[in-house]
């Protein structure tokens, strides 16, 4: 079984020597792999990577993201999923077929200011992040609220196979739902989105502590 | 203290640093921040983006565009200071935006601004410097791809003797001054100017005070993003 090192690091920082190969936040100099960004870095085998702890959002092929409508022109959408780049809807990905924008509108579809669930199609880095709406949970949802939580935490507020994300569920009958951008939709009954939210502001604020699935079953009771 | 033993008139010696103290992420509504007090300097600096770049004939296909603003409160000089920009304060801004530029991977953000506020609340020389040491700390703050941290620190000559990190009155009465920056892990100078006269042997040992000076200054900026991030766990293992 392969060995897992796990250190600290903050941009600059040499995370190993030798013969690896950096494969997320981290580059190559002179032998030497060196740490992008402030995170966990993680060696595995002759992989390195590092985990950020802040930053904003950068759209990876086949993440599901939470996105508001923020714009339309003739062919496409544009929607906000809290990154650096805009996600692109394109008309014809909306309808099934080939749009024409002398017979179809935008507009009788979404408008500005709409929440979308949606999958990131393709994406690279010459070209803003295409957009899909094709499949089960995804496309445009209603009656809820959205929330934000720091990229780096989705991970703790899904929890270990999901416990985190049930235990939510399971006491406030709210439905959950969690980009991997770090947008939330939840829909429920008032009182308990406002308990949600002061929910997810503890966890991202004591995300290190190991009994935060005790502390949050209490506040939620 | 110096090996000479020589005390300058603020009661430094010749390559003592002023007291530092940096603090990262103390604006909420920036996307990354820090404060530093050099000596009497205080200066904040704010981090926005990556973000979509206006004007749009400003941005670049292949890499990231940087804007840096260093600006002068009114109340930061000992006389009041007009508001608005000075040709000073654009010089300044322009300096600090090239000594940043190297440390961060400008490919990984084709398309977009990154946004660099730098305020000085009080100033007592050498802010420059300061302020991007501050704009270092602020940026890893803000979550930005970089290839090390930026640290910066001045040299020069006051009294005929070479010393570390000029304050106002050094730098007016003095005969040179001369700020650098580099990226210290990487071993690679981002800025560097010289205003006055150094003879060959003065510039090599003003050179290596003032990278030794970086060194120091990169340890607390360290300090500052561990405090913050890692509540001070060095480097350790999990």
């Amino acid at each position: 079984m392969s060995t897992i090192e796990r250190k600290y690091v903050i941009p600059g920082d040499t995370i190993i020597e030798g013969d690896y190969r950096p494969l997320i936040n981290a580059i190559k100099r002179n032998n030497r792999v060196i740490s992008t960004r402030i995170g966990m870095a993680e060696i595995v085998r002759k992989d390195v990577r590092v985990i950020p702890l802040n930053g904003t959002y950068y759209p990876r092929l086949d993440d599901t993201v939470i996105g508001i409508v923020a714009d339309s022109n003739a062919f496409v959408w544009e929607v906000d999923i809290n990154s650096v780049f805009f996600g692109i809807l394109q008309g014809s990905a909306v309808l099934g077929r080939t749009f024409s924008a002398s017979r179809d509108s935008l507009a009788s579809h979404f408008k500005t200011g709409d929440c979308l669930i949606a999958k990131i199609a393709s994406f690279d880095r010459t070209r803003d992040p295409l957009l899909s709406i094709y499949g089960p949970g995804l496309g445009k949802v209603s009656n809820g609220e959205i929330c934000k939580i720091s990229m780096a935490q989705v991970p703790r507020l899904i929890g270990k196979k999901g416990s985190m994300i049930k235990l939510i569920e399971e006491n406030t009958k709210c439905k959950l739902n969690i980009g991997q951008n770090g947008v939330i939709f939840i829909n429920g009954a008032k009182e308990s989105i406002v308990k949600i939210k002061k929910v997810i502001n503890i966890i991202e604020k004591q995300a290190y502590l190991p009994d935060l699935n005790d502390k949050v079953n209490d506040l939620l009771k | 203290m110096s090996k000479n033993n020589y005390i300058r008139t603020n009661g430094r010696a010749a390559d003592e640093l002023r007291k530092v103290s940096i603090k990262a992420g103390i604006i909420k509504n920036a996307d990354g921040s820090a404060i530093i007090e050099f000596g009497k300097n205080k200066i904040i600096a704010a981090v926005f983006g990556p973000k979509e770049v206006h004007p749009k004939h400003m941005m670049r296909n292949d890499q990231a565009i940087i804007k840096c603003r260093y600006h002068m409160m009114p109340f930061s000089t000992d006389t009041r200071k007009n508001p608005s920009l000075s040709r000073r304060e654009i010089e300044i801004s322009k300096v600090i935006r090239e000594a940043i530029q190297p440390a961060i991977i400008m490919e990984d953000y084709p398309r977009t601004a990154i946004e660099v506020y730098i305020e000085i609340l009080q100033s007592d020389g050498g802010s420059r410097c300061a302020a991007i040491n501050a704009a270092s700390v602020a940026l890893a703050d803000a979550g930005i791809n970089m290839r090390d941290l930026i640290t910066a620190c001045a040299a020069g000559k006051a009294d005929g003797k070479i010393i570390l990190d000029v304050d106002d009155v050094e730098d007016k009465t003095g005969e040179a001054d001369m700020p650098l920056s580099i990226l210290p892990n990487l071993g690679t100078i981002t800025l560097f100017q010289l205003d006055g006269c150094l003879s060959e042997e003065e510039f090599k040992q003003a050179l290596e005070m003032a990278t030794n000076g970086c060194k120091k200054l990169y340890e607390l900026q360290r300090n500052a993003l561990m405090n913050k991030y890692f509540n001070n766990n060095k480097n350790k293992g999990v």
